[in-house]
């Protein structure tokens, strides 16, 4: 019963979407909820069908598309995507849940069921084209959150968003069509499927070309150093909804397919690249750090915060040993339950005064203590406290790192030590203190409909703090698998080097180098 | 004393004179049904016109079928020459033309429209064109190109606007100077070979080894030129921005699909031998004219006012995507461009008819021209269906995938990679992004900004009836669900395109 299962989860919020058109405005956040909610059931259902001892791809659909260009509509799940899919589910159904009052709330719940098509499709797809097919149509919905629902730059920046991406991921179509035409002039027939692709080993002078290309296209949508420019203007106008979904979900859409295309099929181009992508990984960290430090909007330290902490993601990613992939997988999960939970924290206070600017506040737990409450945990998450989510992924991403360089490790956790003053300092100037402005005195505290949203997500980031091993032992499965793919196709000992073999036990390696510095 | 000359009727071989024969007869008998009885309302000839494409499509169909069963067919003193590219071509002539004629059935009254006259110049416009695609002889390409483009001049001129007079009367002047080039043209291949077929003047060239180069470039360039008027490449693209301006929307859109097609078959025959022999500089001519065509509209585009004149611009830059292909020249360009021509037409037809729907008689005060940007504002509140159909076919046209010029670009994309043009597959993906810009500023004025005036959506639709909306209808099912049919397509026009022998 479970063999479309992927198909089903991608295309039952579009079909419902369609739907949705018509439903009448007033019964419409009632629709969109109960489908959100069978859509996380679905992805529930996904979880346990899902075999986590296996370590390749399961759950797999194939439907010819275009054979004749080798173009087939194939999807799969593997631990490492698995949960991203999950997360995504998750978050459209506390999202339309917790959605505040709406001009046009019909249009903007089928937008957001479109938008879950989108990524359900970008995580479980395993043919390039249909990748960026989904990847391309996420742009579309985004596009229109901020752009409808906005703030008063709204159209600058939703069109900055979507170009900036837009012309990325063009490069990144050149990359795969050259990817497929390789592929072809190796076995005589066109493919775009990810599984045939990663049987391929390229030269290495093609990896770089290739890899970069594809890195620009992953590298604007993160958004890495010096690409980010486009996110704080999407934050800083999109809807509280828009910036949770952004920040939760779609921007895990370039460290995603980090993991899933560049590794994997340019191991030699990831290792050449190690350095130069962690140097500019750091310069994220730390640099985003402070400028998050120096803002004066709340919305906008949460946006920087976030940047600051993609580039952890990526410094583990291009760890390229297990601990540090699995840890940067494990962040990315974190990092979507933490970030979105603090933007829709802003949203709240938002909704609230019309106003994101911290000098504005001050002293709010006293009027609203639920409220700080739950944004003091989330910024403690955030910060990587020990027993929350957000400590587990760091902690391993950077452990994975160390073993490459321990100088750039020591810089990154630098970049984490600014990031614990500037939320300190922010949640201290919001809610500490006395209640200096008289338009504070009065607020009301979080209501239900806030709480239905953000419960669960404390509940969630306390869970996988005290206890990730049930996410963390498929993601570790998967990513063995990659390294191991990684370490064999690997071809010049620069990369033989950085990879790490896992079929020897690693004491043996370590034994090995000792004797052999004895010898000499 | 001249000795008889005996030819056999059947190496004549007129069937393959059979599908342009349709539509000129077509013309001819509503020529005679008004001669007969005047007053006869436009759905008549409509109907009439279509009756007539249709059986014309159905001709094409059935030589397509004798050419997959016995290969390219000659007739008519070997003048006629149905391959592969003529039928394609055909194909896409006759089938947008099938497409355009029932948006002639507006709600409002149009003056061109109550001339049979009109129906009658555009049967035979079509039957100039299907000549043009179905030889290889100079002479006649040229007879087919006249027919066809005075009387698209004439129906141009019919919409009985002031700039339609303006229009008509610039694509002539430049139409003039396109033919004269031509004709100089085939002059000096003549004088250079001796013979107006494509194939001999081919096979003569290689025999002595393109010995006199230097006339052979001469020739080129004023080929080149002449091409380059009919398909709006930049710097011979002047014309086109008036002309679509002042011409009708429906036609407008029309004449970026139909006759570009007409003028690229003849270009790809013509330059394909050349760009195989290693003529380098033709190669680099055609690889600056591509470049800027694609590029310099592309910036033109971004900075109209103007929803027409963008879409203008927008398909001068298609045309030089397209262009690409005769440049690359392999059996996958070729098909490349066949397959991104089919699936633009849909697109380009729906959007221009979605502007020819909203067409006032009369221009709204703070309008300044008749489909500015901000007649299209907060159109998603007043008229969400139309605006989320106008918002389809920019996507489809920004290459957003999965809609229907997304495979066309990808295609045509892998084809330069394939061939080793990476830098031009690199400009040609920018220049989509750039593109994006544009379209995307349409649907952003009609999905995000408030009505410029109070104006409850019916001027979307002044001019819609249910021919106008089907037609729209096809276009968008075809923009959406194009995914479907590009495996059978492709098939179909790769097997027609490689045993043409391109």
């Amino acid at each position: 019963m479970f063999d479309h299962i992927l198909s089903i989860l991608i295309f039952f919020p579009a079909v419902a979407a369609v739907f949705g058109f018509m439903i009448h405005k007033d019964s419409m956040r009632t629709y969109g909820v109960a489908v959100a909610a069978i859509e996380f059931a679905l992805s529930l259902m996904l979880w346990y069908a899902f075999d986590s001892s296996v370590s390749g791809m399961q759950l797999m659909e194939s439907l010819p598309l275009v054979p004749s260009f080798g173009i087939n509509y194939t999807l799969g799940v593997d631990g490492i995507s698995l949960f991203i899919i999950i997360l995504s589910a998750f978050f459209t159904l506390l999202g339309i849940g917790a959605l505040t009052d709406t001009p046009n709330v019909k249009y903007m719940i089928i937008t957001l069921l479109f938008l879950q098509m989108t990524m359900a499709g970008v995580f479980a797809a395993l043919d390039a084209i249909v990748f960026y097919v989904f990847w391309e149509l996420s742009l579309v919905p985004m596009l229109y959150i901020i752009g409808a629902w906005g703030g008063p730059l709204r159209i600058y920046a939703s069109i900055k968003f979507f170009l900036y991406t837009f012309a990325g991921s063009l490069v990144m179509l050149v990359g795969m069509l050259f990817m497929a035409y390789f592929y072809y002039q190796a076995t005589g027939h066109w493919s775009f499927a990810l599984l045939d692709w990663y049987r391929l080993i390229l030269p290495e002078n093609i990896q770089l070309w290739l890899f970069a290309a594809f890195f620009l296209g992953f590298a604007i949508k993160v958004p890495m150093f010096p690409f980010h420019t486009w996110l704080p203007y999407a934050h800083g106008q999109a809807p509280t909804i828009g910036s949770v979904i952004l920040a939760a979900i779609l921007l895990k859409m370039g460290t995603y397919a980090f993991v899933r295309f560049s590794l994997p099929l340019f191991p030699d181009a990831s290792a050449f690249f190690m350095i130069p992508i962690a140097i500019l990984a750091i310069i994220m960290v730390i640099y985003t750090a402070m400028v998050a430090y120096a803002q004066k909007d709340i919305k906008q330290v949460v946006a920087y915060s976030s940047i600051s902490h993609m580039g952890i993601i990526i410094l583990g990613t291009f760890a390229l040993n297990v601990e540090g992939i699995s840890g940067s997988i494990f962040l990315m999960l974190g990092h979507g339950v933490v970030a979105g939970a603090l933007f829709m924290l802003v949203g709240v206070i938002y909704d609230r005064r019309h106003t994101k600017l911290m000098s504005e506040f001050g002293g709010l737990a006293h009027v609203m203590p639920r409220y700080a409450t739950i944004f003091g945990i989330m910024m403690m998450a955030s910060v990587g406290l020990p027993l929350t989510i957000n400590f587990v992924g760091e902690f391993l991403s950077l452990l994975g790192f160390y073993q490459q360089s321990h100088i750039l490790t020591l810089l990154a956790g630098t970049g984490i030590i600014v990031g614990a003053i500037y939320m300190l300092a922010a949640y201290k100037k919001a809610f500490f203190g006395d209640v200096t402005n008289e338009k504070n005195k009065n607020l009301p505290d979080i209501n239900k409909k806030e709480l239905f949203g953000l419960i669960p997500l404390v509940v969630v980031a306390i869970w996988l703090g005290v206890y990730p091993k049930p996410v963390l032992e498929p993601i570790n499965n998967s990513v063995e698998a990659v390294v191991q793919l990684m370490h064999n196709k690997a071809q010049t000992t620069l990369a033989k080097e950085r990879i790490p073999d896992l079929s020897k036990p690693k004491v043996m390696v370590m034994k090995k180098t000792e004797i052999e510095e004895e010898v000499h | 004393m001249l000795s008889p000359i005996n030819v056999s009727i059947e190496s004549l071989n007129l069937m393959t004179l059979a599908p342009m024969l349709i539509p000129v007869i077509g013309a001819l008998l509503i020529l005679v049904v008004d001669i007969a009885k005047v007053n006869l309302h436009k759905s008549l000839y409509v109907v009439l016109s279509l009756l007539f494409l249709a059986m014309d499509f159905g001709a094409v169909i059935a030589s397509s079928g004798l050419f997959m069963s016995d290969g390219t067919l000659t007739g008519g003193f070997d003048i006629m020459l149905i391959d592969g590219l003529a039928i394609l071509a055909e194909l896409i002539i006759v089938g947008a033309s099938m497409l355009f004629i029932p948006l002639a059935m507006t709600h409002k009254r149009f003056h061109e429209f109550s001339y049979p006259e009109f129906f009658a110049l555009f049967l035979f416009m079509i039957a100039g064109f299907q000549f043009m695609v179905s030889t290889d002889n100079l002479i006649m390409i040229f007879v087919g190109l006249e027919t066809s483009s005075l009387a698209l001049y004439t129906l141009i001129a019919m919409h009985n606007r002031e700039k339609s007079f303006e229009a008509a009367l610039k694509y002539f002047t430049m139409g003039a100077l396109a033919a004269g080039f031509f004709s100089f043209g085939a002059m000096i291949f003549y004088a250079l070979t001796g013979s107006v077929e494509i194939n001999k003047i081919a096979l003569v060239l290689a025999a002595n080894g393109y010995a006199d180069m230097g006339f052979v470039l001469v020739g080129i360039a004023f080929f080149l030129a002449a091409f380059g008027f009919k398909l709006s490449l930049i710097p011979f693209h002047t014309w086109a921005p008036d002309v679509y301006e002042g011409a009708s929307a429906a036609m407008a859109g029309y004449m970026s699909i139909v006759p570009k097609i007409a003028g690229f078959v003849v270009a790809m025959r013509f330059f394909e031998f050349l760009v195989h022999s290693n003529v380098v500089w033709l190669q680099m001519m055609l690889y600056a004219v591509v470049v800027v065509t694609m590029t310099a509209s592309n910036m033109w585009a971004l900075v109209q006012t103007d929803v027409k004149r963008m879409l203008a611009y927008s398909s001068i830059s298609h045309a030089g995507f397209v262009m690409a292909a005769i440049l690359i020249g392999t059996t996958q360009a070729n098909s490349a461009l066949f397959l991104y021509w089919i699936l633009f037409s849909f697109t380009n037809l729906g959007s221009f008819s979605m502007l020819w729907m909203s067409r006032q008689k009369h221009l709204a005060e703070h309008q300044s021209s008749d489909h500015s940007y901000d007649k299209f504002a907060g159109m998603i509140k007043t008229a969400p269906v139309a605006a989320l159909i106008m918002g389809l076919f920019m996507l489809s046209l920004a290459g957003v995938p999965p809609f229907a010029l997304f495979w066309g670009k990808l295609y045509m994309i892998s084809s330069a990679v394939t061939s080793g043009y990476t830098v031009l597959a690199l400009i040609m993906a920018l220049n989509s992004a750039i593109a994006g810009y544009y379209y995307l500023k349409l649907i952003v004025y009609m999905f995000m900004k408030e009505p410029v005036i109070e104006n409850g959506g019916e001027i979307y639709v002044t001019n819609a009836t249910l021919a106008l909306k089907t037609i729209i209808g096809i276009a968008a099912v075809g923009t959406i669900f194009a995914f479907i049919v590009i495996n059978p397509l492709l098939d179909f026009i790769t097997a027609f395109v490689y045993n043409s022998g391109y």
